[in-house]
């Protein structure tokens, strides 16, 4: 949350900073669907984000930053040792403040563009995300538990495996396709966008990005919530219907 | 074709999970058994968290059981006196097995005792049953071959089980013994059954024949017909305590699978029962060595995320 804060304070000054006419803005950003939709046929989706920058210093130069993040969650990594012959889950790692999904993307390689100290107070890109681990475990170090919850989550398509391409057009307009995998978790996501020249943020801009379950799946997992003995029952009954209605029709069959 | 699973939260292909139903629906009607101790492993394996594949697949054996009883039903083969006394044993095992199946997952050990509990119980039952279909087979055989028939197996031997207080006469069963052992074993297997996310039938099959003594004619049917009552009161524990009863994936899950089971439960009354206990007995004994090296080799990735869901 500390960082959240902090983000939103960099945010607001960076607004602020930026010339006061609106026709000056130099950086303009906005996404092709504000709500991703988890139907029942919902498969991964691509959303679009579009925009243009303004020509800050008069020479053209100027990179385009985007950062996709979901909303923040408790994860807990398990460490499996051999334990007289099989494997045993050993250690633990708590982490807090890991993004439940993490992307990111740039006009060029991040370390071109920023050094590191700006890339770490933005928390742009996988080595410069604040993750707050806490380890029980004698033998690993926490450094490892970090890495390999980057590795899971990139297993899960849940973190970029790499910083993707933003294209631009005439210097001005830029565009990417964010992809959001089948197994995306449910929540408000942050679309960041970054204009950074010489190294410096020099204006950004944030868009909430909705994932919602909706339609018939939305409901079940809801009443399965909610109504969670209704739920049951019913699940039994369906399932003994099911049963059933199979033997009576092969009876005739 | 592609679905999104409610509770699962994640998208499957509906006719991989259709014939995963089916498949599995088959051998359910085939040996009398769930086919839970497949199903579960397949379900974890296509990347179903373990927490929701149990719990899942506790609902869909309501509906292969229903769907497989009745099938026997029709031939008398259920013994309802035994059924009943079982199902009393199941349901106080299948509530402790929940209850400690939540324990275990906050300990983070869930895993492990899931898998522990396959190998030694389908170690143990699959062995068991090998050698003695196996033996049987061989007997028939050679009674085959002298133009004799096999003896009558001795149905019980009488040992301390037959001591024990609260006799009762099982008539379809042909039995006269204590009401003691049959709800200790329902108690037993329905802990496991809770934990394991399966019926109970391959533990519970070997039991009412080699512990019980009872013939192998009703055991099909009154194991199936206990299952429905453990199963249904776990899916309900499931749903309540842990929420982890996806029935999308349920209804696709027993769509296959019984139509599977009837189908199955015809080739059945085609065989043997020593052919099909050897049969069975090769099947569990498969995944238990597959489980068994999956736990002693070394894992490609040393790490595992949130065992246990997010609740």
């Amino acid at each position: 949350m500390r960082f959240r804060l902090a983000l939103l304070l960099a945010l607001c000054a960076a607004l602020s900073w930026s010339p006061p006419a609106r026709a000056a803005e130099p950086l303009v950003a906005d996404l092709s669907n504000h709500l991703v939709a988890i139907t029942t046929g919902f498969a991964g989706t691509d959303v679009l984000l579009f925009g243009a920058i303004e020509d800050v210093d008069g020479k053209g130069g100027g990179d385009v930053v985007v950062v996709v993040r979901g909303p923040n969650r408790a994860e807990t990594l398990r460490r499996k040792a051999r334990n007289t012959g099989i494997w045993v889950n050993s250690g633990t790692g708590k982490l807090d403040g890991a993004p439940s999904f993490y992307w990111v993307a740039a006009t060029r390689p991040l370390e071109e563009i920023a050094p590191e100290v700006i890339l770490d107070r933005h928390q742009i890109g996988l080595e410069h995300l604040d993750l707050d681990i806490r380890v029980k475990d004698g033998e690993m170090d926490p450094a490892e538990y970090r890495k390999a919850l980057i590795r899971l989550k990139q297993k899960q398509g849940l973190f970029g495996d790499k910083v993707h391409q933003i294209g631009m057009l005439s210097q001005r307009l830029f565009r990417t396709d964010m992809h959001f995998p089948a197994n995306v978790p449910v929540g408000t996501y942050m679309v960041e966008v970054y204009l950074l020249v010489a190294g410096q943020v020099v204006s950004a801009q944030t868009t909430p990005l909705v994932v919602s379950k909706i339609g018939i799946g939305a409901d079940v997992f809801d009443f399965a919530h909610q109504q969670a003995a209704a739920y049951g029952l019913i699940a039994i009954a369906l399932a003994a219907l099911a049963g059933w209605l199979a033997a009576v029709a092969f009876k005739k069959g | 074709m592609q679905i999104y699973l409610p509770i699962a939260e994640m998208s499957v292909n509906v006719f991989v999970i259709l014939g995963l139903g089916g498949g599995v629906g088959f051998m359910s009607g085939l040996f009398g058994v769930g086919g839970g101790f497949l199903m579960t492993p397949l379900l974890i394996f296509l990347g179903v968290p373990p927490a929701v594949a149990v719990g899942t697949e506790a609902n869909q054996i309501v509906a292969s059981s229903v769907s497989g009883v009745l099938a026997h039903w029709r031939r008398g083969n259920v013994d309802i006196k035994m059924g009943l006394i079982l199902t009393a044993g199941g349901f106080v095992g299948s509530t402790l097995g929940v209850y400690l199946f939540r324990w275990l997952r906050g300990l983070g050990q869930i895993d492990l005792v899931i898998s522990l509990c396959y190998v030694v119980f389908l170690g143990i039952v699959g062995g068991l049953m090998l050698v003695e279909s196996l033996q049987s087979l061989r007997a028939t055989r050679k009674h085959a071959n002298a133009g004799t028939t096999a003896p009558r197996r001795k149905l019980h031997q009488h040992s301390w089980l037959h001591r024990l207080p609260f006799k009762m006469r099982f008539r379809r069963s042909k039995l006269y013994i204590s009401a003691v052992t049959p709800a200790l074993i329902g108690l037993f297997v329905g802990i496991l059954a809770a934990i394991m996310g399966v019926g109970g039938g391959f533990i519970m099959v070997p039991a009412m024949i080699y512990l019980l003594g009872m013939p192998t004619a009703v055991v099909v049917g009154t194991s199936l017909f206990q299952i429905i009552f453990v199963t249904a009161n776990a899916t309900f524990l499931q749903s309540t305590m842990n929420h982890t009863v996806d029935v999308v994936l349920a209804l696709l899950l027993l769509l296959g699978g019984v139509i599977g089971a009837q189908i199955g439960a015809r080739f059945g009354a085609k065989l043997k029962g020593e052919q099909l206990r050897s049969l069975l007995a090769l099947i569990v004994l498969g995944v238990c060595l597959k489980l068994l090296v999956d736990m002693v080799s070394t894992p490609g990735e040393l790490f595992v995320m949130g065992a246990g869901g997010k609740h």
